[in-house]
């Protein structure tokens, strides 16, 4: 049981380990959104790896501690394409495996707009017990998580999402609006929801020396996200609604820490997320695994 | 186990081809090509952000800094030295050291997505003109090959493409 807890920081920890074994002088430049999507996608023939970890508070049941691994790979510039595989653990339950799930992003426009859109595709497959919060989508409530992983284990879901991104960035200032339409594909109805968030650096212009505390490399800013209904209830009644301010501290050797703490904007909602991140970009693995099987050099 | 094992595989499968996409061996022509094509973008930026002054030109950190970025960000594709790597072409042509400091905020700033060079937006317009201080201040190198063109016939290509070196 204990093990079981702790073996996802085991695998964290054994990633970073990799981590520094890959030596980068690069800073890494990434928003602060957990929830909300930026319109930039992972530079070509980069691979991001990333860890999150949330920490919810559950009203008539216990506490849990859901976790991610993202895998986020640059395939073109305007392509980017990720893979996740996710669990949780529910304090005074079990621990278990939540699903995978395997995502798309692709930027429609050639050149830079006042707003950007970007097309993102989703597949996921999940149990029940799926405690992530990573969107928020349709009559989500609080109450959907309570009972046991047993119980909500038995559930099994193969789910397409489709979002539209519209992202821009002004005088240093992003901002971003979501909105979600997912189908759960067995004859279920769409369901609906929205994020949104604004963020920017705390100072505009870089250093000349190399820092790891100097104020352009934190970015702040907030995020709000929910669910609006279904095709055949559509609107906020029933749903779920949480704030959230965020934090990234973007670290030499392309290293990234997020932190949020979401607050639950009514009773559907969780009362407190306790999110966080870390997150390890490797430039140029696309050229390192084509070496690898005797590619160009 | 086949519900789970079906979107595994068609996610390998789709990972293989996403690496595969972005990685695929190019000739040295097809390079020498899509150099000239990037080097032709800066002639697409619109006269308003071509005329556009670079507020930076008298800080004098603004080209330290701009080196530091330029490590961060650059060196992956266009080489530690700007000389030009396998997936970006050299910085140290005429094309780039002559264009106007707008024409090349407004290449970081829009990229080029369609040949591989991502949008950098989402650097703070101050480092972007960082960028570009650093960015002018190499000028060109000794060994400036002249003018890309694309070669016009199979043995041309096989010459390979101009590397320029300081």
């Amino acid at each position: 049981m204990l093990f079981s807890f702790f073996r996802p920081f085991l695998v964290l920890l054994f990633l970073l380990f990799l981590g520094f074994l890959l030596p980068s002088p690069a800073h890494a430049q990434e928003n602060p959104y957990i929830v909300a999507h930026d319109h930039y996608l992972e530079e070509p023939g980069n691979l991001e790896i990333e860890y999150f970890s949330t920490f919810g508070t559950q009203r008539n049941s216990n506490a849990f501690h859901a976790f991610w691994m993202e895998f986020e790979y640059g395939a073109t510039a305007w392509w980017t394409t990720e893979f996740y595989v996710d669990g949780q653990s529910t304090f005074g339950d079990s621990t278990i495996f939540t699903g995978v799930r395997f995502e798309n992003r692709f930027r429609v426009l050639k050149r830079e707009h006042f707003i950007n859109p970007v097309l993102y595709v989703e597949y996921e497959n999940k149990r029940g017990g799926d405690k992530l919060l990573k969107e928020v989508e349709g009559h989500d409530v609080e109450s959907d998580y309570a009972p046991s992983n047993a119980v909500l284990s038995q559930e099994h879901d193969h789910e397409l999402e489709f979002k539209l991104l519209l992202s821009g960035t002004h005088k240093g200032w992003n901002f971003v609006q979501n909105t979600l339409a997912a189908k759960n594909l067995s004859n279920h109805p769409w369901e609906f929801g929205y994020a949104i968030g604004a963020s920017r650096p705390l100072a505009l212009k870089a250093s000349a020396k190399r820092c790891s505390f100097c104020r352009q490399n934190f970015i702040a800013g907030a995020e709000l996200y929910g669910g609006l209904g279904n095709r055949h209830s559509f609107g906020l009644h029933d749903t779920s609604h949480y704030f959230a301010p965020v934090v990234a501290w973007n670290l030499p050797f392309d290293w990234t820490l997020r932190l949020s703490e979401g607050f639950g904007l009514n009773d559907n909602s969780h009362r407190f997320l306790l999110r966080w991140g870390v997150s390890r970009e490797i430039p140029g693995f696309g050229s390192m695994v084509t070496r690898m099987f005797g590619g160009h050099r | 186990m086949r519900e789970t094992l079906v979107p595994l595989v068609a996610t390998a499968v789709l990972l293989c081809a996403s690496i595969a996409l972005g990685q695929k061996e190019k000739p040295p022509a097809y390079k020498y090509h899509r150099d000239a094509l990037v080097y032709a973008e800066l002639a697409k930026a619109p006269e308003k952000a071509r005329a556009k002054r670079n507020p930076l030109e008298r800080d004098p950190d603004a080209i330290a800094a701009g080196r530091s970025l330029f490590e961060q960000h650059c060196t992956e594709c266009h080489g530690d030295l700007a000389e030009g790597g396998r997936k970006g072409p050299s910085l140290l042509v005429e094309q780039v050291q002559n264009a106007d400091p707008g024409a090349i905020f407004w290449i970081l700033t829009n990229g080029v997505v369609w040949r591989g060079m991502p949008v950098w937006s989402k650097l703070p317009e101050p480092q972007r003109w960082q960028l570009v201080s650093y960015v002018k201040s190499l000028g060109v190198a000794l060994t400036d090959p002249g003018p890309v063109l694309p070669p016009k016939s199979p043995s041309d290509s096989a010459t390979g493409s101009p590397s320029p070196h300081r």
